[in-house]
C-alpha cells in the first residue's frame, strides 16, 4: 500500500523542494546587516525560512499528489475507504511541531535577551519624534541633529519620546524597531557593526505625512564619530542654535 | 434534551390568522422617516445640552456627528420594523407568540423587509456582504492605483490613509465576519435539524443593524479624515474628524449585530438540536460556529469599549488615552487586541468548518480525525485569548510580557497544524471530485499554509521586531484573510449555492473565478513578503524608488482578482435567475441540509428528524447520519427526494387552465410531490381530452415537474378508484368550474371522492374563460390562424388538430375583414356579422376538440392581421389559410414581411378536401 505511493511522492518532494529552494536561495530576501541585532535576528530568520520551506514542501507535495492520484474517474460514484483517523499520526503531528516550536521559542528568547543586553560603555542618544520629523539629541555633547549618527562597534541606547502621536523608529539594516509613545520613554538598543548610511523610517502610521517621515542613520567608525560629535558641538555652541531645524515644542 | 418549536404543517400554515402582510413601501417609508427623525433628534439633543450647560460655542461638529450617526442608525432599525413586536409586547398589547407574519419569502420584496426566516436572513446577509465586498474591493484597487508608482498619484497622504483604513474596516466588519454569519444563518439550523434559529426576531435585528454599520464605514473615508487605520490607535485616532467618528459609531452597530448573532447561534446550537444529535455527531461547521460564537460574545465588547473610550476622548473630553493628562496610550492597544486577535479566529474558525465539510464530501471519505479537528477548534479559541500582545512586541508595553505571549502565540501553530494534516489525511486515498467548492478548498490549503508559516515569523519575538509594521505583515494578513477566510467563503458560497437558491451555478465559470483569483492573489501578495523584508513600511502612499517595478507588477496582478470577481458575480446572478434546477443533494452529502429540498421548505422540517450517526460516514455500507420524516399531511414515513408523494389531479375541461397549473406548480415548489393527472372523459371526445391533457403535461414538464396523466373512459369517482388501485396517492386535487356551472359539483363529487378514496381532497376552482384561454408557456406553441372565407371549412380545423397531436398548441383566430366601402353601411354590417359568426364557430369547434383558442375580427387585410398576431399576441407561428383559387403569392409575401421573424406557413384548403400545409 505505502510502497505504491512512495516513489512518486519522493519524486514530487524533490521537484517541489527544488522549486521552494530556488525561491528561498535564488532570491535576495534579506538586505545587509549593520548591527549585531541584525545578525542574531537573521540566524533565527534563516532557521525559520528553511523550516518553513521544508514544511511547505511536505504539505504541498501531499496536496498535489492527492489531487493527481486520488481523483475520481468520471462517473465513479463510489465512496472512498472509511478511514476515520489514526491516533498515532495525530499524536505525531502534535508532538513534532511542539518540539520545533520549543526550539524557536528558546532560540528567540536567547536572541532577544542578547539583543537587549546593556553594555556599560553605551552611547546614549535622546530621540524626539513628532509629526513628521525626527530629532536626535546628544546630551553629553550638548547638541541636536536631524540625522542619527552612531559609532561603529559600540552599543547605542536610544531614549525615545514622542511629542504627539505614536511613531516607530526603524532602521531595516539593524533589524530592530521600537514604537515611540507619547507619555513614556521607550528604549532601543543597537550595536552597529558596519559603517554606512541607512534609511531611518517611521514604521507606525502617524498621519498624513507618515510616508515621508524619513531620516538617515549614519554609522561612523569610533574616531570619526567622536570627531563628528566634537565638530557638531562646536558648531552648535558657535551658532547657539541646534544643528537640525528647530522643532516645535511638544506639549 | 433538544426542544422544538411547535410543528407547523404547510396546509394549515398561512398568513391568514395574522395581520395581513404590509407592502414593501410601508417599511421603507417608515425607515426613511425614522432615520431622518433620528438624525434631527441627534442635532436637537446636542444643541439642547450645549445650550443648557452654557457652552460658548454651540457648534462642535464631532459631537453633532456622533449623535446624528448613532440616532439615525437606531432610527433606521426601528423604522424598518425590527422592534415592532417587542414594542407591542412591552406596552402590554396583545401579541401572538407564534406570529409568523414576517416569516418566509414569496417574492423578492420579502427580502427587502425585516424577515424572521433564518433562510431569508442568510440570503439577505450574503447579498449585503457581497455588496460590501465590492465596496472594499474598489477601495483596495484605489490603494493599488496609488501604489502603482512611487510619489503621489491619485491621493495625498491623508486621503490615501482613508482608503486603506476603509478597505480594512469594510472587509473585516462588513464582509468577512458577517459573511460567515450569513452562511451559518442559512445552513446551521438545518444542519442541526431545527426549524429556525432560537430567536428569529433577534436574528432579523442582527442583520438590519449591519446595514447602518456598513454604510457608515463605506462613506467614512469620503467625509473627512478617517486615517488611523482599522486599528485606530490613539492619539492619532483622536486627531481624526468625521470619518473617524463614523468608524467609531459603525463599530458599535457591527459589534451589536455580531454579539446578537453569536448569542443566537449559541442558544440555537445548545438547545435546538434534533434528537440524536449528540455533540460528537455535530458537523464540524456547527462546532466551528459554536466556538466562534463564544469568541464573539467574550471578545466583541472589548472593541466596542475601546472605540467608546476613543470616541469619548474626542467628543466628551475624557482622557483615557491622553498622555498629557494622565491617560495611557498603550492601554488602548491592549483592549483593542484583546478583541482583535480573537477576531482573527472569528474570521478563520467558521472557514475551517466549511473546509472540513467540503473536503469530506468531495473526497467521499470520512473526515480524518473528527475529534482532533473539533478539539483543535476549541483549543485555538481558548489560546486565542492569551496571545493578543504579540501585536505589541514593539509597542513599548511591559517587556516581560513579550516572551510568554510569544510562547502562547506559536503554540497556536500546533492545533492549526493538526487541522492542515487532518485535511490532508481526509483527501488521501479518497475519491476526489474537483467541483468548484473543492477547488477553492484545496487552493485554501495551499495559500493558508503560506499564511500560517509567515505567521510563525511574526509570532517569534526576534523576527517580529525585524518584520512587523512592514509589507511582510500586509502579505501575511492577506494570506490569512484572503487566502484563508475569503477562499473559504467562496468555497462555502459555491457549496451551498444550490441549497440556498434551488439552482446550480456554472462549474466552468466557477473554475475561471478560482484560477483568476488564485493567480491574481499570489501575484499580488507573495512579492509583498520581499518588499517588507527589504524595508517598505506598511501604510505609506509614497515609497522608495527601488520598490517601483515590483509595486507596478503587484498592481497589475491585482486586476486578475477584479476580473475573477466579475466572473463570480456574473455566475451568481445568472445562475440564480436561470441556472438549472438543483436537486436536493447535488453533492451526495450526508448532513441534514442535504436531506431536505433545495431550498428547504418554510420551516425546514415538517416532522422532527432523527439523527442516527455521525455526519461523515462515507464508505460505510448502510451508515446514515439522519432520517428526515414527512409531516402528517404527507402521510408520514421517511421523506426522500426520490420517493415523492403523489397528488392525484382530477380534471376534465379545466385540465389545461392556468389556475390549476399554477396551483400544481406551487405545490411542486414544496419539493415533496409528483402528480398523476386523470381526465375522466366518460361520454366526451377522448381525442379532445387527450389534447388538453398533453398541454397540461407539456407545461408541467417545462417547469421541471414530475407528472404523468391518462384519459379514462370513466366518471370521476370511478377514475379515482381505478388510479388508486394502481398507485397510492396522498391527496386528490379536484379541478372544477365554479359551483353553478359544474356538473361534478351538482353531483357532490368532492364529498363522494373523499369518502371513496379516504384521502384529503382539495378543490381548485377554475373559471370558464380560464379553462379556454391559452396557457402562457414555452412548451405550448402559439399559433395565429389568419383566415376569412376558409374559417368555416372543416379542413382548417382538422389541420390544426393534426398539428396539436404532434405538439401542444394554442390558437388565436384572426379574421381579416377587407371591406371595400364605408364601414357603416348595412352591407358592411352584414359582412362583419358573418365574419364574427364564422370566427365564433371555429373557436368553438377548436375548443370542443381540445384546442385552446380565442380570436377576433380584424378591420383590415391579412397583412394587418399578421402585424397584430406578432405584436399583440406574440405568436410563434402564423398560419395563413386560403382556398387554392384565392392563393396569391404576392399577398403571402406581404404577410411574411409584416410577420418579421415569426414563421409564416400557408395552408391551402381545397373545398371538401383535407387541408395540407405547403410552403414554410
Amino acid at each position: 500500500m505505502k510502497n505504491r505511493h512512495l516513489a512518486p511522492l519522493v519524486v514530487l518532494h524533490l521537484v517541489i523542494g527544488a522549486i521552494t529552494a530556488a525561491v528561498i536561495f535564488g532570491i535576495d530576501w534579506w538586505p545587509d546587516q549593520a548591527a549585531e541585532q541584525a545578525t542574531r535576528s537573521d540566524h533565527l530568520l534563516w532557521f525559520l525560512v528553511i523550516t518553513s520551506g521544508i514544511i511547505f514542501t511536505g504539505v504541498t507535495s501531499f496536496l498535489v499528489y492527492s489531487i493527481w492520484r486520488f481523483r475520481a474517474a468520471p462517473g465513479d460514484e463510489e465512496d472512498g475507504p472509511p478511514h476515520h483517523g489514526n491516533t498515532k499520526l495525530e499524536i505525531a503531528w502534535t508532538i513534532g511541531p511542539v518540539v520545533l516550536l520549543a526550539v524557536m521559542a528558546v532560540w528567540s528568547s536567547i536572541a532577544t535577551t542578547r539583543n537587549e543586553a546593556l553594555a556599560s560603555d553605551r552611547e546614549v542618544i535622546e530621540v524626539r519624534a513628532w509629526q513628521f520629523a525626527w530629532e536626535f539629541t546628544y546630551r553629553d555633547a550638548g547638541f541636536t541633529t536631524g540625522d542619527l549618527v552612531l559609532p561603529k562597534d559600540r552599543q547605542v541606547e536610544l531614549r525615545m519620546r514622542s511629542s504627539d502621536v505614536i511613531h516607530n523608529l526603524w532602521v531595516n539594516e539593524f533589524r530592530v524597531k521600537q514604537d515611540v509613545v507619547p507619555g513614556i520613554t521607550t528604549r532601543l538598543i543597537v550595536d552597529p557593526t558596519r559603517e554606512g548610511t541607512y534609511d531611518l523610517i517611521c514604521a507606525e502610521l502617524c498621519g498624513a505625512g507618515h510616508g515621508v517621515m524619513r531620516s538617515r542613520a549614519i554609522v561612523l567608525d569610533q574616531n570619526a564619530f567622536e570627531a563628528w560629535k566634537r565638530d557638531s558641538a562646536a558648531k552648535a555652541a558657535a551658532a547657539d542654535a541646534p544643528a537640525a531645524p528647530a522643532p516645535a515644542p511638544g506639549n | 434534551m433538544a426542544t422544538h418549536a411547535p410543528t407547523h404543517a404547510h396546509t394549515d400554515h398561512g398568513h391568514g390568522h395574522h395581520a395581513p402582510p404590509k407592502p414593501l413601501w410601508y417599511w421603507w417609508k417608515r425607515a426613511i422617516v425614522w432615520t431622518i427623525s433620528g438624525a434631527l433628534a441627534g442635532i436637537a439633543l446636542v444643541f439642547f445640552f450645549r445650550w443648557a450647560f452654557g457652552f460658548s460655542n454651540l457648534w462642535e461638529p464631532e459631537s453633532y456627528y456622533t449623535a446624528i450617526a448613532s440616532l439615525a442608525g437606531i432610527g433606521f432599525v426601528i423604522g424598518i420594523g425590527c422592534f415592532d413586536w417587542w414594542w407591542a409586547y412591552l406596552r402590554g398589547k396583545h401579541v401572538d407568540f407564534e406570529d409568523h407574519s414576517l416569516h418566509g419569502a414569496k417574492t423578492w420584496r420579502d427580502y427587502l423587509r425585516p424577515n424572521t426566516d433564518h433562510k431569508v436572513i442568510g440570503i439577505q446577509y450574503m447579498v449585503a456582504v457581497f455588496t460590501f465586498f465590492v465596496v472594499g474591493g474598489l477601495l483596495a484597487e484605489l490603494v493599488r492605483l496609488e501604489l502603482a508608482q512611487p510619489g503621489f498619484q491619485i491621493a495625498d497622504g491623508e486621503t490615501y490613509n482613508g482608503y486603506f483604513s476603509a478597505h480594512a474596516t469594510v472587509m473585516i466588519f462588513g464582509f468577512v465576519i458577517p459573511s460567515f454569519a450569513g452562511l451559518a444563518n442559512y445552513v446551521l439550523p438545518v444542519m442541526i435539524g431545527a426549524k429556525d434559529m432560537a430567536f428569529p426576531r433577534l436574528n432579523a435585528l442582527s442583520f438590519w443593524l449591519l446595514l447602518p454599520a456598513g454604510a457608515m464605514l463605506a462613506i467614512a473615508p469620503f467625509v473627512g479624515a478617517f486615517s488611523a487605520g482599522w486599528t485606530a490607535y490613539p492619539p492619532l485616532a483622536v486627531q481624526g474628524t468625521t470619518g473617524q467618528t463614523l468608524f467609531e459609531v459603525a463599530v458599535q452597530f457591527a459589534g451589536a449585530s455580531s454579539i446578537a448573532t453569536a448569542l443566537n447561534f449559541l442558544v440555537t446550537i445548545m438547545t435546538m438540536r434534533a434528537p440524536g444529535m449528540t455533540v460528537w455527531r455535530m458537523p464540524l461547521l456547527v462546532w466551528a460556529n459554536a466556538t466562534t460564537s463564544g469568541l464573539v460574545v467574550f471578545g466583541t465588547p472589548f472593541i466596542a469599549g475601546s472605540q467608546f473610550m476613543t470616541l469619548f476622548d474626542r467628543v466628551v473630553g475624557t482622557n483615557f488615552f491622553n498622555a498629557a493628562n494622565g491617560g495611557d496610550v498603550i492601554m488602548y492597544q491592549h483592549v483593542f487586541w484583546f478583541y482583535s486577535h480573537p477576531a482573527v479566529y472569528i474570521m478563520m474558525l467558521p472557514g475551517f468548518g466549511i473546509i472540513s465539510e467540503v473536503l469530506s464530501t468531495f473526497s467521499r471519505k470520512p473526515i480524518f480525525g473528527y475529534r482532533a479537528l473539533a478539539f483543535s477548534t476549541v483549543a485555538i479559541a481558548l489560546l486565542g485569548f492569551g496571545v493578543w500582545a504579540h501585536h505589541m512586541f514593539v509597542s513599548g508595553m511591559a517587556s516581560w510580557l513579550r516572551i510568554p505571549m510569544m510562547i502562547t502565540t506559536i503554540i497556536i501553530a500546533v492545533p492549526t497544524g493538526v487541522k492542515i494534516f487532518s485535511w490532508l489525511g481526509t483527501i488521501w486515498n479518497g475519491k476526489i471530485h474537483l467541483k468548484t467548492p473543492m477547488i477553492w478548498a484545496l487552493g485554501f490549503i495551499f495559500t493558508f499554509v503560506i499564511g500560517g508559516l509567515s505567521g510563525v515569523f511574526l509570532g517569534t519575538l526576534t523576527t517580529d521586531i525585524a518584520l512587523t509594521d512592514t509589507y511582510f505583515v500586509v502579505a501575511h494578513i492577506h494570506y490569512v484573510f484572503f487566502g484563508g477566510s475569503v477562499f473559504t467563503i467562496f468555497a462555502g458560497t459555491y457549496y451551498w449555492f444550490p441549497k440556498m437558491t434551488g439552482r446550480m451555478y456554472s462549474e466552468t465559470l466557477g473554475k475561471w473565478h478560482f484560477w483568476l483569483t488564485f493567480i491574481g492573489f499570489n501575484g499580488t501578495f507573495f512579492p509583498q513578503h520581499w518588499l517588507g523584508a527589504h524595508g517598505m513600511p506598511r501604510r505609506v502612499a509614497d515609497y522608495d524608488e527601488r520598490f517601483a517595478d515590483l509595486n507596478l507588477i503587484i498592481s497589475l496582478f491585482s486586476l486578475f482578482m477584479v476580473a475573477g470577481t466579475l466572473v463570480f458575480f456574473y455566475n451568481m446572478i445568472w445562475s440564480w435567475r436561470s441556472g438549472p434546477k438543483a436537486p436536493w443533494n447535488p453533492w451526495r452529502g450526508r448532513s441534514l441540509e442535504w436531506l431536505v429540498s433545495s431550498p428547504p421548505s418554510l420551516f425546514n422540517f415538517d416532522a422532527v428528524p432523527q439523527v442516527v450517526g455521525g455526519p461523515y460516514q462515507y464508505g460505510i455500507p448502510g451508515a446514515r447520519h439522519a432520517v428526515v420524516y414527512a409531516g402528517d399531511h404527507l402521510g408520514g414515513g421517511e421523506l426522500t427526494e426520490t420517493e415523492l408523494r403523489t397528488v392525484l389531479v382530477v380534471a376534465n375541461r379545466t385540465v389545461a387552465s392556468s389556475s390549476l397549473l399554477d396551483q400544481v406548480k406551487a405545490r411542486a415548489e414544496e419539493g415533496y410531490w409528483r402528480f398523476t393527472i386523470v381526465v375522466p372523459a366518460k361520454g366526451d371526445d377522448h381525442r379532445a381530452a387527450d389534447r388538453r391533457l398533453q398541454v397540461a403535461l407539456a407545461v408541467l414538464a417545462e417547469a421541471g415537474i414530475d407528472a404523468s396523466g391518462t384519459v379514462e373512459d370513466l366518471g370521476p369517482l370511478e377514475a379515482v378508484k381505478r388510479i388508486l388501485e394502481e398507485e397510492p396517492a396522498h391527496e386528490v386535487m379536484l379541478a372544477t368550474l365554479p359551483t353553478g356551472q359544474s356538473e361534478w359539483m351538482q353531483q357532490d363529487m368532492i364529498d363522494r371522492v373523499r369518502k371513496a378514496s379516504g384521502i384529503a381532497v382539495t378543490r381548485v376552482i377554475v373559471r370558464g374563460d380560464d379553462a379556454r384561454t391559452a396557457v402562457r408557456s414555452a412548451a405550448v406553441q402559439r399559433i395565429a390562424v389568419i383566415a376569412n372565407d376558409t374559417l368555416g371549412d372543416a379542413g382548417l380545423v382538422s389541420a390544426l388538430q393534426a398539428r396539436a397531436d404532434e405538439r401542444p398548441l394554442a390558437a388565436v383566430v384572426l379574421c381579416p375583414l377587407s371591406l371595400d366601402g364605408p364601414g357603416w353601411t348595412d352591407d358592411a354590417d352584414k359582412v362583419r356579422d358573418e365574419a364574427t359568426g364564422r370566427t365564433r364557430a371555429v373557436i368553438q369547434r377548436l375548443q370542443d376538440s381540445g384546442i385552446q383558442a380565442h380570436g377576433e375580427v380584424i378591420d383590415g387585410d391579412p397583412v394587418a392581421a399578421a402585424k397584430i398576431a406578432r405584436s399583440d399576441y406574440k405568436v410563434d407561428t402564423v398560419l395563413v389559410c386560403s382556398y387554392r383559387r384565392d392563393s396569391s403569392e404576392e399577398l403571402l409575401g406581404q404577410v411574411r414581411a409584416a410577420a418579421g421573424d415569426t414563421a409564416v406557413e400557408h395552408v391551402v384548403v381545397d373545398a371538401e378536401a383535407p387541408a395540407a400545409p405547403s410552403g414554410a
